[in-house]
């Protein structure tokens, strides 16, 4: 394609586009996200194109196979939607792709057993299904739609519109005042607001003149977290343009996205699409022909999940050793190669054009006052439903947890929330029906300032109100526990990976996340002593106050908030030498019950220590000596006769 | 430049556990506190480097206004009317647990026994690893050899708990001018252990153009 001069000719370029597209032509899209990948989506889209070469006769209009991001609803993968049909194929697998071609593609007909079924209901399309119902896709509307691979597709979908609009009609200082006028906050987690952070560097950048510097935070390493994975990996182009527009406003030249290595699907659309956008001419050397010059280098984060912070992706940027230095000087004062710098996440950068199209008033009246648009989460976790969702900012937790995650699967209770990654706080489900106000007095030891309580009679999914709970918003990892989940396990498992990841530079990280590592190994092995909790709380304080960056000073919060809502849990593993959820294995104890035991005899035979004996058919014995408490026994048993205590 | 000279220099008008203090512009909180002859403890700062904020025991507590937050004096400059506490509540938890983290990490060292007994720490409740251990891995010799010397001769190795104080790529240093910079700027005496693993064997660098 030629080179675009001009926003009109871009306009020219969609309307050709869209007026080449029929309407009737099937297209299917396979979802290509994370999850369906690792239950072998490509596997069922190269099946469908070779089902389609073999009946290419039987077509009135030749059906396209698209390989799309992320779909969203991942327990059901792999996911496929048919259009025009508006169809939405669950779980699909290779050998079905020729059914799909022959009864829907050429007859029309839909294959029920590939629908989702829930209680009875079976669901045609997606929009029907709950999952999806109750979510307002606005960032990942094009995620799942179009092949990220195809700027063509990109420009159909509305891409780069708003950055035509914004070099035709807007000032720079229009973009900035838009920005900040709706209200959005970092999406990465600390929910600084974008638009005073920009004002910021360009107030900078005006006192010292020379380049500003824009890089989109992609180190996305939380454990359980895939939202800027989806965006990046989906629909690339929305990143690159919120970036174009972020550059048009504060007068940058250069921009730097950051993904981490681990993300090679990502980096692979990044780059394609940086390509082809600088082939139209939307980066690079006068942009829309309105002379303003942008493009973007793409950086790969070596594996360390410290980088996700703002000053070590600068020192990672720089070539010096990825570890965060002291702010002030903030950034958008002095960042990288010493000039003003914005650090926005993917999420936050692909909110920009969205804003600037539709304006900001009607993006600060989606979500709650103070936390304004929505949020991608993934939901992970003990839910039915797991998946990337978003949703309005200041959702009730109980409607993201059981209406759109659907409940928690067989017999278990809800029990707890992490939210915001392994830095979150663990916090009781039941706090739900508490209105964050009611929060505000006993907030534990962490920075206590600019707080706003939602009006809610329930628990809202905002920042302030997921700050109030002791919690934060983070990055938009949610995962929900169930009764069968240790509090002082998993604290132990967060606090584990955050030791790993500390950098090492400042004593309080370095030491302290060993040293309360220590405490709640013994606390597992049912040591320690009731004192030993209010020492592990001081010294989580000590690191909350104390620590370098925002990994330390975040990292004792799963062990503060579950000490706060579960010292009963704390008190059970140090006085009764128990774990309640039965999950701690020093605590625990296998046994087999005989009234229920058939004598089948798989568990023995399954068995790494060999310690489970009996006769066939008689009720079997563990020995405990030997026994190494995996629970593989547990998970073979028919008939749920191996029981933990 | 007479043009600056003729203009007032603005001081920065604060108070320091009570008493007003004045800063030039540029002077950190631990300077300021230094110039007044306030004692704030400290590992790694050190005048002939440049701050690098490892060791946190310097911190204080700033309240500005309804504000209240913990910072490293070394890096942070005061504002006017900051009131800066340096032995509230919560300074000290943070300085008695690093005291007290650091009498396991590095148990041989008597500079490190010595300030947490000023501060009521005297037991340790972690795990000792090595009781020969001296180093806390504060940075200032590698600061001192990048900067002041100039050739870069140590550094750290990998990351987190498992940081350790290397050479580049851990071999015996040819950079290493022998000056013993990193020696005497050490806190707790533990480079001098360490100095012939950095510049290697000193017989077989003669004839090589160095200087000894």
């Amino acid at each position: 394609m030629k080179r675009i001069e001009n926003a009109s000719e871009l306009q020219a370029l969609r309307q050709k586009l869209l007026a080449a597209h029929d309407p009737d032509q099937p297209v299917v899209r396979v979802c290509l996200g994370p999850g369906c990948l690792a239950l072998g989506a490509e596997k069922v889209s190269r099946a469908f194109k070779s089902a389609i070469k073999k009946k290419r006769g039987n077509f009135k209009v030749q059906p396209l196979i698209k390989t799309t991001g992320c779909h969203g609803f991942c327990s059901q993968g792999t996911l496929v939607n048919l259009s025009p049909l508006n169809l939405c194929y669950v779980r699909v697998k290779p050998e079905d792709a020729a059914a799909i071609v022959d009864a829907t593609l050429t007859k029309g007909e839909v294959l029920e057993r590939l629908l989702h079924s829930d209680n009875g209901t079976r669901y045609r399309s997606a929009s029907e299904i709950p999952f999806y119902k109750l979510q307002q896709k606005i960032i990942l509307k094009n995620v799942g739609v179009i092949d990220p691979l195809d700027i063509k597709d990109a420009l159909m979908a509305g891409a780069y519109q708003s950055l035509a609009k914004a070099l035709t009609e807007m000032s720079p200082d229009d973009v900035i005042r838009t920005v900040y006028a709706s209200g959005l906050r970092g999406r990465g987690g600390g929910g600084f607001p974008t638009g005073f952070k920009w004002m910021k560097a360009l107030e900078n950048a005006r006192v010292n003149p020379g380049p500003v510097y824009l890089i989109a935070n992609g180190e996305e390493g939380d454990p359980g977290a895939f939202m800027d994975r989806a965006i990046m990996e989906g629909d690339p182009h929305a990143v690159l343009e919120g970036m174009c527009l972020g550059a048009y406003a504060m007068g940058g030249n250069q921009g730097f996205l950051y993904v981490r290595h681990e993300y090679p699907i990502a980096i692979r659309h990044l780059s394609a699409a940086i390509e082809q956008a600088r082939a139209l001419g939307l980066l690079g050397k006068n942009i829309l022909g309105a002379g303003f010059d942008f493009d973007i280098q793409i950086h790969r984060g070596a594996g360390a999940y410290v980088c996700g912070e703002e000053t070590a992706i600068i020192a990672s940027l720089e070539g010096r050793v990825g570890e965060p230095v002291t702010r002030p000087p903030f950034p958008a004062q002095e960042g990288l190669w010493k000039r003003p710098t914005v650090i926005n996440n993917v999420e936050t950068w692909a909110n920009v054009p969205h804003i600037i199209d539709k304006g900001a008033q009607w993006y600060a009246n989606l979500g709650v006052p103070h936390s304004t648009g929505t949020k991608i989460f993934s939901l992970v976790g003990k839910v039915r439903n797991t998946g990337l969702v978003e949703v309005p900012m200041g959702i009730s937790l109980g409607t993201l947890v059981e209406e759109i995650g659907g409940g928690v699967p067989g017999q278990g209770q809800f029990k707890a929330v992490q939210t915001g990654g392994p830095s979150g706080g663990i916090v009781p489900y039941a706090l739900k029906d508490i209105s964050s106000e009611a929060l505000k007095p006993e907030r534990v030891g962490l920075p206590s300032q600019g707080f706003i309580p939602s009006d809610k009679k329930e628990l809202s999914v905002d920042f302030d109100s997921m700050a109030m709970t002791g919690s934060i918003m983070g990055g938009g990892g949610m995962i929900v526990m169930d009764d069968h989940d240790c509090v002082v396990d998993l604290a132990r498992y967060f606090l584990r990976f955050l030791e790993e990841e500390s950098c090492g530079k400042c004593l309080p990280c370095r030491l302290g996340l060993k040293g309360m590592l220590g405490f709640l190994d013994q606390f597992s092995q049912g040591q320690g002593n009731p004192e030993d909790i209010e020492a592990l709380e001081s010294l989580g304080k000590a690191l909350v106050d104390g620590s370098l960056c925002g990994l330390g000073r975040s990292a004792p919060n799963p062990v503060l908030t579950s000490i706060r809502y579960f010292r009963d849990e704390y008190l059970a593993h140090i006085v009764e030498h128990k774990c309640p959820a039965g999950v701690c294995r020093d605590l625990i104890t296998y046994s087999i019950d005989p009234e229920i035991c058939n004598g089948c005899g798989l568990c023995a035979k399954n068995c790494p220590q060999a310690c489970v004996t009996g006769k066939k058919k008689k009720p079997h014995a563990i020995d405990e000596k030997a026994c190494v408490r995996c629970g593989v026994c547990q998970d073979v048993c028919p008939v749920d006769a191996v029981f933990v205590a | 430049m007479s043009a600056q000279k003729r203009k007032p220099m603005i001081l920065i008008d604060f108070t320091i556990d009570g008493q007003p203090v004045q800063a030039r512009p540029g002077w950190s909180i631990l300077e300021t506190a230094r110039a007044y002859r306030i004692h704030i403890p400290t590992l790694c700062f050190h005048p002939a480097i440049s701050p690098w904020g490892g060791c946190r025991l310097c911190v204080v507590e700033m309240r500005y206004g309804k504000r209240s937050k913990v910072a490293v004096s070394c890096l942070t400059p005061p504002v006017h009317e900051l009131e800066v506490l340096t032995n509230s509540e919560r300074v000290m938890n943070v300085r008695r647990w690093v005291l007290e983290m650091l009498l396991a990490e590095c148990p041989a060292s008597r500079e490190i026994k010595n300030l947490a007994a000023q501060y009521g720490v005297t037991a340790t409740r972690f795990p000792i690893k090595d009781p020969h251990e001296e180093c806390l891995k504060c940075g200032r010799c590698v600061a001192v050899c990048n900067e002041v010397v100039g050739v870069g001769a140590l550094t750290f190795g990998s990351r987190g708990v498992k940081k350790q104080l290397e050479t580049p790529y851990r071999v015996p240093n040819n950079l290493c001018v022998g000056c013993g910079c990193c020696v005497s700027i050490c806190p707790t005496g533990a480079l001098q252990a360490r100095l012939d693993t950095v510049r290697g064997d000193i017989s077989r660098r003669t004839g090589h153009g160095f200087a000894h």
